[in-house]
């Protein structure tokens, strides 16, 4: 690669200014303004700036909800990235075969991505609504069992996973597809005349092949069910029953848009920073240590 | 050419229409709203009429989304030194914006422009839910209270007579005759813990919070988890085990399943009437009663949800005039008359509920006399009066938990509303904290 070397010493940072810019006006302020009111107990009005220290914090650690609610972000966040990328990666490989209509399927399988999360939750909704819903009631004629999700938490759970991995779904798929694309027939044609089999093909070859693009959908994802199923969960769950489907990113705005307890909510969106940084970083220091681009 | 001189007659025309430029001489009155639908429909018109009734005022309807939603929206534009002018707060907003200090209180703005205004024409509940010291906080606008619903049709299909339930007693017994009879949900209710827990404290003359709800002083503790709560929570957990009673969900959501026709008995606002009226129409027949009591307890008063009217501060004297004459113009019998009448909210003063009996309202409309009757029967005692708390979204919320657990049978209720009381209490004490 050849070395460029800006002449002006001053043109370089004129370019990335508008960048830096951005990015301090729009993340780093808000984050030091969290990071700041989590130490005040804060007034909805403005009016009253009380220095907390760390009551609120204190206050967060001793709640065995908020434990409760970290865990429940925790295997929400793992089977929501693993099961949608497995199932992302499975319909890939099967898109990726050449057969009749193929354009077709695919434009298909990429549609969920264009909606937005609050929609697919309703969505799942209708499909899931004990009353009205489709599904209890096929359900109904194989099981007495009541699927109400306004009263069983697994069941709000199952349905605020499935809706989050077939909304990201469209998404893996497309990155997938293209990263299946991008390995060489002749990579494959090698390991057949080595007389491997197609599972022994994927996972020999294949699935290595694909891990740059497993290591950014993993972060993707794990970042998208962290965050962005807020939405999902706000329209249909509302974080119950009881406080089943309660993540950390919806307990952090109820109790900060709802409660208006401002000292309080920064202090879990400081938690909920220090997660991310620290899982981010967990991933670049041992997971892409195993993947080979 | 041609194409020319239409331009400037286009243009001409429409100068012509924006130039009786007097208007623009109007004070703008800025009034935020979490009206939707029909609702929304009728605030429009009420500023509209306001506005074609004199020419120094025009006040701006804005509607901004849930409750919550418009609190956040008047709270960002105080902060931001730009506030409305009026803004619609829900009941359980009441306590913040009172602790605020951003408030203009309205018995003060309506004295401060001589505007005479007979606040003891309003009706009980509604006084004594947004008073301070016998003086009006905020101006009292859309108020509702629970009633009973029940399905007529599945009535008669469980060959039970038309007539609700007065008892609990006999909502359970109804309830069961209606289940064993396939209906899907024999009892059920909306905004459960408004029409569960604080109503049902109230009505049955039972302290909810300490202080006296929290009008003495601030809160700090609930009181749900005495042998009051227990019972009524017990009953409803046998209910949901027993399967007479269907839980559907949190805020109005269990409204789908009434007005889906699925519901034998039901509880929610009265300002439901108009939704079920259309929900219903040509599929079922329906009725309301009282809210069904306890047998054993002393008569309070079912309490009053909904939202009122605030005066933010920060704003210009001859503005705040014309917000002293737009509420002077909301107060008056006639409009409070058609706005009730309209939307199902009860009316806010006594003349107005004459000027409805006397029009032949409620014998068109029998169904809207049930909330009147209940708050005019009631009786107001310290534990009726209303509830007064600090961030009490929250523990609404964190009641709303419980009874999930608790019907779901994974605690029991006084397990669990041990623990509402104890989450409670820590939302109260962080509140006091802040304020004291």
């Amino acid at each position: 690669m050849k070395r460029f070397v800006f002449r002006n010493r001053w043109l370089p940072y004129a370019l990335v200014a508008p960048q830096v810019a951005v990015t301090l006006a729009f993340f780093f302020w808000p984050a030091f303004d969290s990071l700041r009111l989590s130490l005040y107990r804060a007034s909805p009005f403005g009016d009253r700036l009380i220095w907390a220290g760390l009551a609120n914090f204190e206050r967060l650690f001793r709640d065995p909800a908020y434990l409760r609610s970290a865990l429940t972000s925790l295997v929400f966040s793992f089977v929501v990235t693993f099961a949608g990328l497995a199932l992302a990666l499975l319909l890939a490989s099967l898109a990726n075969a050449k057969i009749r209509g193929l354009a077709v399927y695919r434009s298909l399988l990429l549609w969920p991505y264009g909606i937005a999360p609050a929609i697919a939750g309703i969505i799942w909704l209708f499909i899931f609504h004990p009353s009205y819903g489709i599904l209890p009631w096929l359900l109904s004629f194989v099981t007495a069992y009541q699927f109400n999700w306004f009263l069983k938490g697994w069941v709000a759970m199952t349905l605020i996973v499935m809706a989050a991995i077939w909304k990201q779904f469209g998404y893996n798929l497309a990155f997938y597809l293209a990263g299946l694309q991008a390995i060489e027939a002749s990579v494959l044609e090698a390991a057949s005349v080595d007389g491997a089999g197609p599972i022994r093909r994927f996972f020999a070859v294949t699935f290595p092949l694909l891990s740059p693009v497993t290591f950014f959908l993993f972060t993707l994802n794990m970042t998208f069910s962290f965050f962005d199923t807020f939405g999902l969960i706000h329209s249909v769950t509302q974080g119950g029953p009881g406080d089943a489907t309660s993540i950390l990113v919806y307990r952090a705005w109820k109790d900060g848009f709802e409660g208006l307890q401002l000292g309080f909510s920064a202090a879990q969106s400081v938690v909920l920073m220090a997660l991310v940084i620290g899982l981010t970083a967990f991933q670049f220091r041992f997971a892409e240590k195993k993947v080979t681009y | 050419m041609k194409r020319w001189a239409g331009i400037v007659l286009v243009l001409t025309a429409t100068g012509l229409l924006a130039s009786p430029a007097p208007s623009t001489a109007k004070t703008e009155i800025q009034w935020w709203h979490a009206m939707t639908a029909v609702l929304g429909e009728r605030v429009n018109e009420i500023a509209a009429t306001f506005n074609a009734s004199q020419n120094d005022y025009e006040v701006k309807a804005v509607y901004k989304g849930s409750y919550p939603d418009t609190l956040n929206a008047a709270i960002a534009a105080y902060r931001a030194k730009q506030p409305p002018h009026i803004v619609q707060v829900f009941e359980v907003g009441t306590q913040t914006m009172l602790s605020s200090g951003a408030v203009y209180p309205v018995f003060q703005l309506m004295k401060d422009h001589g505007i005479a205004v007979d606040w003891n024409d309003l009706i009980g509940p509604v006084k004594s839910y947004y008073s301070t010291g016998g003086n009006l906080s905020s101006m009292a606008f859309n108020s509702s209270t629970p009633i009973l619903f029940y399905n007529k049709d599945l009535f008669k299909k469980a060959g039970l007579a038309d007539k609700p339930p007065a008892t609990w007693d006999e909502v359970e017994a109804m309830a069961k005759k209606l289940a064993g009879a396939g209906t899907k949900c024999g009892f059920s209710a909306a905004w459960p813990s408004w029409t569960l827990v604080e109503n049902m404290h109230a009505l049955h003359d039972q302290p909810f919070a300490d202080q006296a709800n929290g009008f003495d002083g601030l809160a700090t503790r609930l009181q749900i988890n005495g042998a009051f709560g227990v019972k009524m929570l017990e009953l409803l957990q046998r209910g949901a085990r027993e399967g007479w009673f269907v839980y559907n969900g949190r805020l109005n959501k269990a409204e789908a399943n009434m007005g889906g026709g699925e519901c034998g008995i039901f509880l929610s606002s009265s300002a439901y009437i108009g939704n079920l009226t259309r929900a219903s129409e040509g599929k079922f027949v329906w009725g309301t009663g009282p809210l069904p009591r306890l047998s054993g307890y002393p008569q309070g008063s079912s309490i009053i949800g909904g939202a009122t009217l605030w005066v933010m501060k920060g704003a210009k004297p001859e503005e705040y005039k014309g917000v002293a004459q737009f509420f002077k113009y909301l107060a008056s019998t006639a409009n409070q008359a058609w706005w009730a009448g309209v939307t199902g909210y009860l009316p806010l003063t006594n003349a107005a509920v004459k000027a409805m009996e006397s029009s032949g309202h409620f014998q068109k409309n029998p169904q809207q006399r049930t909330a009147i009757d209940q708050m005019l029967g009631g009786k107001t005692t310290p534990n009726s009066q209303g509830i007064r708390l600090g961030n009490f979204v929250s523990i609404r919320d964190a009641i709303e938990e419980q009874m999930e657990n608790i019907f779901s049978g994974k605690k029991t209720p006084k397990q669990g509303l041990d623990d509402a009381v104890a989450k409670s209490s820590e939302i109260l004490k962080e509140f006091a904290a802040l304020y004291r």
